[in-house]
């Protein structure tokens, strides 16, 4: 990586692409001016680090960003959680932080508070390939103008102990969901089993059930933002968690996020899904035991439902402008500089895969083949379908993913609080509520 | 000139006087205690969202609400969670007094000891109940397992009646200490005198509660349990820790849910209607603690 590192940076304000070998071909047409106002400065707000490499390496960035253009940059950490509500207050009384990293389709909520940044967005999307189709439900819901800056992913796979599912009679992870079953039976036959979280889990728990339910067909609204769930395709996505639910280790349903990790790691499940953290702590950890793990650990993209191709659902990270920033042109110059490949290369690398960047130029990043096991996290913006799919985003479908409507249904039907008949009706009821208006 | 002695006369008026030194703590209450419950009341009528001002929409959010499931749920689950928790605090906290107020062995000690749950930051202590809850690491699960009286965990927060048996066992801890040493400054300014002339009558030790101690407290009980349940009914960070409402949505407060609904949701005036929803609920505590358990014929022991 040291090749990255010593590339030169750009010039202050320079009106011209990156000069020097490129990893991947670029559009010769990429144009880029402008100047930050004088005597700017800025505060970022962002998402605490999920590795600590990701907040070093961001951090030397922006000392970099500071050094150049002599920007005073104050950035300031939230849980990711409470990044949502902190960026609603900022665009509810119009003052805060200058640029929010925050997540899902909070953009959405208030499109006209936030800073247009289609140049910017045209420019980057020129130069490193394009951003991922997924990206724009998320950050230009109109298809012409992006309110925001797609950063990229927190990709979910399936994370798995390579011995125990060859002892349960599988030298490669299943590819579909009938495979999944398959092994998820043969897991807990052999004494292993895997572990899914039913709580109110804001993320392990829907990046699982939402991309079952899309593999089965089943999806919340239709693309006019009618209620669409109560459909035969939810009712077996409902019914194959049913059967799935006896094989997990007992206590999913009060899982939060945290949970599958410690479970994972403690050899109490052989199974589960998660970021690449899990993988990432047992190599790291100062327990001999559980560092040895590491080399046990494998990952695999989400099973393909029925339907035939990947439906996966991850947590996506945007970057917003807001309009009550003194310092726009600043604002976009910083993100504009953290988006270049100088800064961008290393900072992937720094975040060991936590992050699958939103361009397309960097699936060919080595961090993807450094260590195989880090590959299929390359795909994971690839695969993925939008919050809300196939509606449009907004407060109907933030609101039903804020009030865990599809993992609510799923854990009823799972644990067999309500038939998977009576959990869909009351899901496609609750549903109904937040797209009424 | 004329007018400095308008204004010093102004000032020698007691009433004018009075009024000015009343002024700050007027304003204090005007800007932090009426303007946001005045304003969460109102945004309760509208249908404003995060970023977006509302339009009035009457009562339309609280006939959602009303036909809500959800938010019918976290109206029993939080008048359940209130009057166990609330009625445990109050059993145990009076129990704790009585025994503190013995004359023990290193008494002060003991009584900072029993301050310790109350003084812990909730979300910590929260996160301390966290792994005693774990479906996997429980330290309760596992010393039942170790002694063989149990075959496997118990699934404390996964199950929904175990979920709110667990989180009102979490309030319980928390909460018993602040109605404990209220409580015992009651019991002492309680004359001993009192308890002599009963003895000299030949009261027995149960006679000298009931018609002695519980009387004489009762002002002091009907004030700590009024807060203790506005405490109990608006509890938000013990279950955001635990359990985020679930599992199943069976630990939803108002005030988780009100959270979820306005901040996560971004349905801002749904979510005030809910928490405006409350107040009826509080008032009604507060009412019935000062008409009820305030009545100075019942304390000095007499019949209504």
């Amino acid at each position: 990586m040291s090749n990255f590192k010593r590339r030169d940076v750009l010039k202050a304000g320079a009106a011209t692409a990156a000069v020097g070998p490129m990893i991947w071909v670029k559009d010769a047409s990429a144009q880029w001016s402008n100047q930050p106002e004088k005597g700017a400065k800025l505060r970022v707000l962002r998402w605490s680090q999920f590795v600590q490499g990701d907040i070093d390496q961001y951090l030397a960035n922006v000392k970099k960003f500071q050094d150049k253009y002599d920007v005073e940059v104050r950035v300031d950490r939230e849980l990711w959680n409470d990044v949502t509500p902190k960026a609603a207050v900022a665009a509810n009384t119009g003052a805060g932080p200058d640029i929010i990293l925050s997540t899902n389709d909070d953009a959405n909520l208030y499109p006209e508070k936030l800073v247009d940044v289609t140049d910017l967005c045209t420019y980057l999307g020129k130069k490193y390939g394009g951003f991922y189709p997924v990206c724009d439900p998320y950050l230009r819901p109109d298809g012409k103008k992006w309110i925001g800056v797609p950063l990229g992913v927190a990709g979910v796979c399936m994370v798995y102990r390579i011995s125990h599912i060859k002892a349960a009679g599988f030298d490669t992870f299943p590819r579909d969901t009938d495979g999944f079953m398959k092994l998820c039976k043969a897991l807990k036959d052999k004494g292993t089993p895997p572990g899914f979280a039913l709580g109110h889990a804001t993320g392990d728990a829907n990046t699982w059930v939402q991309p079952l339910m899309w593999g089965f067909g089943g999806k919340v609204v239709d693309t006019s933002n009618k209620v669409v769930l109560d459909s035969p395709e939810t009712l077996r996505a409902l019914e194959f968690v049913k059967e799935l639910y006896p094989t997990f280790v007992p206590g999913t349903l009060s899982w939060l996020d945290p949970n599958n990790n410690k479970a994972f790691l403690d050899g109490q499940i052989s199974l589960t899904n998660n970021g690449i953290s899990i993988y990432y702590a047992a190599k790291t950890s100062k327990d001999p035991k559980i560092a040895e793990m590491a080399a046990d650990i494998n990952h695999a993209n989400m099973p393909i439902g029925p339907i035939g191709k990947p439906s996966e659902f991850q947590l996506f990270f945007n970057q917003m402008i807001f309009k009550y920033t003194k310092y726009p042109k600043a604002a976009k110059e910083f993100l504009r500089f953290m988006m270049e490949e100088e800064q961008m290369n290393p900072w992937v690398q720094a975040a060991i895969g936590y992050v699958t960047p939103a361009l397309t130029a960097y699936e060919k990043h080595p961090i993807w083949t450094s260590d195989p096991k880090h590959t299929p996290y390359r795909d994971s913006m690839r695969n993925m379908w939008p919050s809300g799919y196939s509606g449009k985003m907004g407060y109907a479908s933030a609101g039903t993913l804020a009030d865990f409507v599809v993992v609510d249904m799923f854990a009823e039907a799972a644990s067999g609080q309500r038939s998977p008949k009576e959990a869909l009706e009351r899901g496609q009821k609750r549903a109904e509520r937040y797209y009424k208006v | 000139m004329s007018n400095r002695t308008g204004l010093a006369r102004a000032l020698d008026n007691r009433n004018v006087l009075g009024l000015l030194f009343l002024l700050p703590a007027a304003v204090l209450l005007l800007l932090f205690l009426t303007y946001p419950l005045g304003l969460g009341t109102y945004l309760g009528f509208t249908d404003a969202k995060i970023g977006r001002p509302g339009e009035w929409v009457g009562l339309e959010n609280y006939e959602f609400l009303f036909g809500d499931s959800v938010a019918r749920l976290s109206l029993f689950n939080t008048l359940f969670y209130t009057v166990v928790a609330s009625v445990l605090k109050f059993v145990l906290g009076l129990w704790l007094a009585l025994l503190l107020n013995k004359h023990l062995p290193f008494k002060a000690m003991l009584r900072a000891i029993v301050l310790l749950p109350y003084i812990v930051p909730t979300a910590l202590s929260a996160i301390a109940f966290w792994w005693i809850f774990d479906s996997q690491f429980s330290i309760i699960s596992w010393t039942l397992m170790k002694l063989g009286l149990i075959d496997r965990y118990i699934d404390f927060l996964g199950d929904p009646w175990n979920a709110r048996l667990s989180t009102i066992a979490a309030n319980v801890w928390r909460g018993v200490p602040f109605v404990a040493i209220c409580l015992l400054a009651g019991l002492q300014t309680i004359s001993p005198s009192f308890y002599e002339a009963a003895s000299l009558d030949g009261a027995s030790p149960w006679q000298q509660f009931r018609y002695v101690t519980l009387p004489l407290l009762t002002p002091i009980i009907a004030v700590v349990m009024t807060f203790s349940v506005l405490f109990t009914f608006t509890d938000f960070q013990l279950i955001y820790v635990l359990t985020r409402g679930g599992p199943l949505n069976a630990t939803h407060l108002m005030a988780t849910l009100s959270f979820q609904r306005a901040i996560s949701g971004g349905a801002l005036g749904e979510g005030a209607a809910l928490a405006t929803a409350m107040v009826p609920f509080l008032l009604a505590a507060i009412l019935f603690s000062y008409f009820g358990l305030q009545r100075r014929a019942w304390q000095q022991g007499g019949r209504d």
